[in-house]
């Protein structure tokens, strides 16, 4: 990478690094992208929030949207911690402590508010036994790694940044995480972090690689489109050219556009 | 031509609904069809594409008709301007992660099933062996506390008919106040396939929409995200959440049935022979504003003037021109349900003030007004008496008035004074007498009508209720392809526990470990 202030002497990396912090990280994004392109030409009808709020309502009214509004935040945060090197922020004149203030503020009204969120989540599914009789396998692999990957981040946050003397994860594994995706895997950028923030990266991999499989999906089919589509939708009727297989019907669709 | 064009726009036709309800005995047969063809399947255990209720009544869902509570349909906003009911696309967004307007199952009933097997494996003993109810949902033996027509026949009326949103203002004191001679009829609902359907509007993935063909909406089954948008849209909550599959289903018309040419399950089981169905031409160009039309009480005649007449050459090559086949124009023609909204108009819409523009309508029914008259000791057999009912006796016609006229009385007292006149007339025909035309001449009827009118409501015979031309044969092919699968099933490798399993009308426990899924 470049121009990073390497604290990185040259060791040699172990066979253990190579499997965990290259290995793993690119098997599960693999299995991310295939299982994604499999699963959206493959199983379109699967393809759903397979939303529950028709049997449960109370703990959804308010779980749902704490987990969602605080994940969102929780994804911001991430992307910014992991995307932005030190060095760009600090050009623009955020120092390293007046980022971390912010960031371990921020992150942490965002992960209370998903961590509780999920928690409500996963209380409904657990205790009320209509929702629990719908839970299915992808859920309850889902549920679990959604839940350890978030206790996990706000356990390693909470014990090294926020109660902690600090540890500044944009130098490691910000570093790691960013070769990952140049081609120039760094794994001795992570070898050196501290185990929490180890395991919450790995439990985060396979997370991604579960991903396709479990309900998750629906975050790709967020209604954005909905936004700008005229309210009225015709379509014509299936024509003879289509193959069997696709049975998706043609959309030919024109509107009328009375409604704004 | 383009003058024609001009005026007329974008023809398309439709295929509709009137249901005769003076004929409806409440025997649930096109709710048991319905559901043996479509929803006898786990996840729409709670779901009736039609249902039978019972009014005055509180529906289903409870209180379905409560716009306020529910936020269903088309509202005008300040400016006028016509916007959903449950608030504009962005609002609808932010609700995605929790819907506040969303009924659960409570408000549609907890479904059961029972416990067969006990009657067949209990050990010997003294007792009878029972089959106890149990919860679809949990599998654990409940009781079985409400229902899709829970208080039918005004059972239990006394404790729950109050709740009816239909029931407001002063006269809904004197229909408590007056019970013992109260009125009943019964409603059979299912999908009203609007002209502007909110539903198709609210839905955030555009998965649903209105078949340019015969205007039948649909729910693609492939494309629906589970957003659940469309059943808070939905004035008539006649779309549904299938808690199995997490997408939203709803009553289809029996397209695979009405391409052959064939009338809905409902409509062909219908014991009282009550239903019609045909095709109505309409102006596409001018639904929006017919939607939109400013005051509530015109909205009848606004759809109304959204239907064009099959009979007018104009209409006819502005047809063809929008590509409706020649066939389609012919059964336009002779279309009961062409004729007993627009040339007869004595089918009206049903909640017209959704502002959706249904396409169910209905005949109302005279027996409230007739047993009303009984109860003030008339004689239901003359016009005199039953015409003074009609003007004199509100309650029952407010009640008809808030369900399809948007309150209007006129419009419902005008109806169901033309069905008097046309019975009596005919009546006295039928008894071999000359019938008095001055009763006809009174509502504004000719004998020839009165006689046509007669045929198809009294003597109504099957080619005369049904007049569905079936699908083009260019699209025959696509039609054979998908004639062979469920429409509401999955299209291609089907991973839910269904597959390939022929369900019988019983439904089933929940399975404790179902195999084939992900």
């Amino acid at each position: 990478m470049n121009a990073v202030p390497t604290l990185l002497a040259a060791a040699p990396v172990s066979g253990t690094d190579l499997l965990l912090w290259v290995a793993v990280p690119y098997i599960c994004l693999a299995v991310f992208l295939v299982g994604h392109v499999w699963r959206y030409r493959q199983d379109q009808f699967g393809w759903t929030s397979r939303t529950s709020q028709l049997l449960e309502h109370r703990w959804l009214r308010w779980g749902s949207p704490l987990f969602h509004l605080g994940t969102f935040m929780v994804i911001g945060g991430h992307v910014v911690g992991l995307v932005v090197p030190e060095s760009w922020t600090e050009a623009v004149g955020i120092s390293e402590h007046m980022y971390h203030t912010t960031a371990v503020t921020a992150g942490s009204v965002a992960g209370v508010a998903m961590v509780t969120g999920l928690g409500m989540l996963c209380a409904r599914r657990l205790l009320t036994r209509t929702i629990r009789l719908h839970t299915d396998r992808s859920d309850k692999v889902l549920f679990p790694l959604l839940a350890a990957t978030a206790l996990l981040g706000i356990t390693a946050t909470a014990a090294h940044n926020v109660f902690g003397a600090g540890y500044d994860y944009r130098v490691t594994i910000s570093v790691w995480f960013r070769g990952l995706f140049t081609l120039q895997p760094q794994p001795e950028a992570m070898a050196g972090a501290p185990l929490l923030f180890q395991v919450h990266a790995l439990c985060a991999c396979l997370l991604f690689a579960a991903w396709p499989f479990t309900r998750l999906v629906h975050v790709w089919s967020v209604p954005v489109g909905y936004l700008a589509r005229p309210y009225l939708v015709y379509r014509r009727r299936a024509v003879p050219a289509a193959a069997p297989a696709a049975t998706r019907r043609t959309r030919r669709e024109f509107h009328s556009g009375h409604t704004r | 031509m383009p003058r024609g064009e001009a005026t007329i726009g974008r023809v398309m036709a439709q295929i509709a609904m009137v249901m005769n309800l003076d004929k409806c005995i409440g025997c649930h047969t096109c709710s048991v069809t319905c559901k043996q063809t479509w929803t006898n399947r786990t996840g729409v255990e709670y779901a009736w594409f039609n249902n039978v209720e019972t009014k005055p009544g509180v529906g289903y869902p409870r209180r379905y008709e409560d716009q306020e509570h529910w936020k269903g349909g088309w509202m005008l906003d300040k400016r006028g301007r016509l916007v959903l009911r449950s608030g504009g696309r962005v609002k609808r967004l932010l609700s995605l992660f929790s819907n506040p307007d969303l009924p659960s199952i409570e408000d549609y009933y907890e479904p059961v099933t029972y416990d067969y097997d006990n009657l067949v494996s209990a050990p010997a003993g003294p007792d009878f062996p029972v089959a106890q109810p149990r919860s679809v949902l949990t599998g654990k033996p409940t009781a079985i506390t409400w229902g899709a027509n829970w208080e039918d026949g005004l059972g239990g009326a006394g404790e729950n008919a109050g709740a009816d949103p239909n029931l407001s203002g002063e006269w809904a004191e004197k229909v408590k106040f007056e019970f013992e001679q109260t009125f009943l009829f019964h409603l059979p609902r299912l999908c009203e396939h609007c002209l502007n359907p909110a539903c198709v509007s609210a839905c955030p993935s555009g998965a649903m929409y209105k078949r340019v063909e015969d205007g039948i909406v649909l729910v693609d089954q492939d494309a629906c995200r589970g957003w659940r948008m469309c059943v808070t849209a939905c004035p008539y909550k006649k779309v549904y959440i299938n808690h199995a599959t997490g997408k939203a289903e709803k009553c289809t018309f029996c397209f695979p049935r009405i391409e052959a040419g064939q009338p809905t399950v409902c409509s062909e089981t219908c014991v009282g022979r009550l239903r019609y169905l045909g095709l109505v031409l309409y102006d596409a160009d001018k639904v929006g504003e017919a939607a939109a039309t400013p005051d509530e009480k015109d909205l009848l005649d606004a759809q109304r003037d959204v239907f064009l007449d099959p009979e007018d050459p104009e209409v006819r090559a502005a047809a063809r021109a929008s590509g409706i086949p020649e066939d389609w124009l012919d059964a336009a023609r002779r279309s009961p349900v062409h004729a007993l909204i627009s040339r007869y108009k004595v089918a009206l819409p049903l909640h017209p003030e959704y502002r959706t523009l249904p396409m169910v309508w209905y005949v109302p029914p005279l027996s409230p007004v007739l047993d009303a008259v009984d109860a003030a000791g008339g004689n239901q057999d003359d016009p005199d008496h039953v015409f003074a009912a009609v003007t004199r006796l509100r309650i029952p016609l407010e009640y008809l008035a808030e369900l399809f006229s948007a309150g209007d009385t006129d419009v419902v007292a005008g109806v169901l004074m033309k069905l008097t006149a046309l019975r009596s007339y005919m009546r006295e025909r039928t008894l071999g007498e000359e019938g008095d035309e001055a009763a006809l001449k009174a509502v504004g009827l000719t004998v020839r009508e009165a006689e046509d009118m007669h045929r198809l409501l009294a003597v109504a015979k099957y080619d005369d209720r049904y007049v569905v031309p079936a699908a083009h044969k260019e699209d025959a092919a696509a039609l054979s392809a998908m004639e062979n699968r469920c429409p509401v099933e999955s299209s291609g490798d089907d991973r839910t526990d269904k597959a390939g399993r022929v369900m019988l009308g019983i439904p089933t426990l929940r399975r404790r470990t179902d195999g084939g899924r992900a």
